[in-house]
């Protein structure tokens, strides 16, 4: 069975999953945390207008979407700054806008038809060896910025207030925090496409969460689960022929439903105990 | 030792076009213990956070040490309301009352020797150290509040400010609290904002009635005009003769 990881795109696939495990791990640890789950989702769907100025302009997929997913990220920051945990609306619009945007640059571009479905669903069986050297150096920095402010992270994330009477500064951590985001949901619509980033995203670090007492333990937790998850749903879609992304998600979700049950069971054990 | 260490002069503050604190007037002298009393929504938690620099006023200004409050925030110690807080957060009791030992400025070796002495002294002081370990959301509602004052002490303040501290916290476990801080009163100087104006009154030294204005007394009971403009009175007069008295004997 391991012949299959001779070839080279199985290589660059396994490489790709990692990495992107890896970096959903840390930041969707901090997307759980910060319950700014929808503010996420928002700014993977706004990314699709990335993927639209990059085939409009002729640029390379990862400028294209990286500026523009930045970009929405730093709109995002200031109209949910105040309250962020009730701006629904406008990040609804934003979301919307920024696919339908995405759509009408695809329309307009001249020449060729777009594989509209491997940006949907991912298309990790099909990255570049190139790409692979862009996802390391931003999971690089990303782990790097993140275990750099980490206290600064931890406080905002637990009690904002408690943190700005420390001196932390939470407004441009805050900025911070949704332009990783951004460049994580970059990478990650490679490996499962923008309808399932937000699953790979959060799937692991809401397993995780229930059995760490840190914030770290939970990245490292929820980073080995989203390997685990990456690679079990690579082989079962080369086995089985089928789309990569979508047989990612629903090993991550068979996952999380198996951690929920055995949860709930833990819970009843230890009250017929006490 | 009687040097004011918070002066509020001429205090206004709207917010969405409601004014909620006009015309506030307070000084607060070294080592007092205050209760910041009122109605529901009178603006308790307004004024408490524009002491610690949280809200910067409209008008007029605040002074804490004759110092803005930003620039004297390593002195301030802040127990916040618990209802914003996640309870089931990730986070063991130690890392929460470390989280008194940051500072602005960055560096990469992050919590020092002294910060872990300092946080863990804190949690002593608090008797909490045996649950250091321990994930926050396993701890009692009245242990969790002890942790949180930890947090405050490990910044190693010189004014306390709490809001509603007991408001998760059973009768008893209420009074053991309040001892706690009477202990710490002796040191520095504390501001506790509360609803309860009953348990509070034979522990503190004085109180601040808001309601939209403030009303200050330097003793643990409520004159006249206070009771009736914090619309409370029905409750402290009724209450008011034994075991101490919370409302000035009629003339």
């Amino acid at each position: 069975m391991l012949e299959i990881f001779q070839f080279e795109f199985m290589q660059n696939a396994v490489f790709a999953g990692l990495l992107a495990s890896i970096t959903c791990g840390v930041i969707g640890t901090l997307v759980v945390v910060n319950r700014i789950v929808f503010i996420s989702g928002g700014i993977a769907h706004a990314a699709y207008g990335g993927i639209g100025i990059a085939f409009y302009f002729k640029l390379p997929y990862m400028v294209g979407t990286l500026g523009f997913s930045l970009l929405v990220s730093i709109i995002m920051a200031v109209v949910t700054l105040k309250d962020r945990h009730h701006s629904d609306t406008v990040i609804g619009v934003l979301w919307a806008m920024g696919m339908a945007f995405g759509i009408l640059l695809l329309d307009l571009s001249p020449g060729y038809n777009v594989d509209l479905m491997s940006y949907l669903f991912g298309s990790i069986l099909a990255v570049p060896r190139s790409d692979l050297w862009y996802m390391l150096g931003l999971s690089l920095v990303i782990i790097f910025l993140t275990a750099f402010f980490y206290n600064d992270f931890l406080a905002m994330s637990y009690d904002e207030e408690f943190a700005r009477i420390r001196g932390v500064h939470v407004t441009p951590l805050y900025f911070l925090l949704l332009a990783m985001i951004a460049v994580s949901v970059v990478m990650v619509i490679r490996v499962v496409g923008l309808i399932l980033v937000i699953a790979l995203l959060t799937i692991p670090p809401f397993i995780a969460e229930k059995y760490s007492n840190s914030i770290w333990k939970m990245m490292i937790f929820a980073s080995i689960l989203g390997s685990i998850f990456t690679i079990t749903g690579l082989l079962i879609s080369y086995w089985f022929d089928i789309t990569s992304g979508a047989s990612i998600i629903m090993v991550a979700g068979t996952g999380f439903f198996l951690s929920l049950i055995s949860g709930k069971i833990m819970d009843a054990a230890r009250r017929r105990e006490a | 030792m009687d040097s004011s260490v918070i002066e509020i002069k001429n205090l206004g503050f709207s917010y969405n076009g409601h004014t909620i604190l006009e015309n506030v007037n307070l000084e607060i002298k070294n080592r007092e213990f205050m209760a910041v009393i009122g109605p529901n929504g009178a603006g308790k938690t307004t004024l408490l956070k524009l002491m610690i620099g949280l809200f910067v006023p409209d008008r007029g200004k605040v002074r804490i040490f004759g110092e803005k409050p930003s620039k004297v925030a390593h002195r301030i110690g802040y127990v916040p309301q618990e209802i914003g807080i996640n309870k089931k957060f990730p986070i063991s009791v130690s890392d929460v009352v470390l989280m008194g030992r940051l500072k602005p400025g960055k560096s990469l070796a992050g919590y020092s020797a002294y910060d872990r002495k300092a946080a863990r002294e804190a949690l002593e002081q608090m008797e909490m150290h045996k649950y250091e370990k321990r994930r926050i959301g396993e701890l009692s509602g009245g242990q969790r509040q002890r942790v949180f004052i930890a947090r405050a002490l490990a910044v190693q303040p010189d004014i306390l400010f709490l809001d509603e501290p007991t408001a998760s916290v059973d009768s008893k476990g209420q009074t053991g609290f309040y001892e706690i801080l009477k202990k710490l009163n002796e040191k520095i100087t504390i501001v506790v904002v509360s609803h309860d104006f009953m348990v509070l009154s034979s522990y503190i030294k004085s109180v601040a009635c808001v309601s939209k204005n403030v009303y200050y007394h330097d003793a643990a009971e409520l004159t006249e005009d206070m009771a009736d403009m914090c619309s409370c009175s029905a409750e402290f007069i009724s209450h008011g003769i034994v075991p101490h008295r919370v409302l000035r004997k009629h003339g």
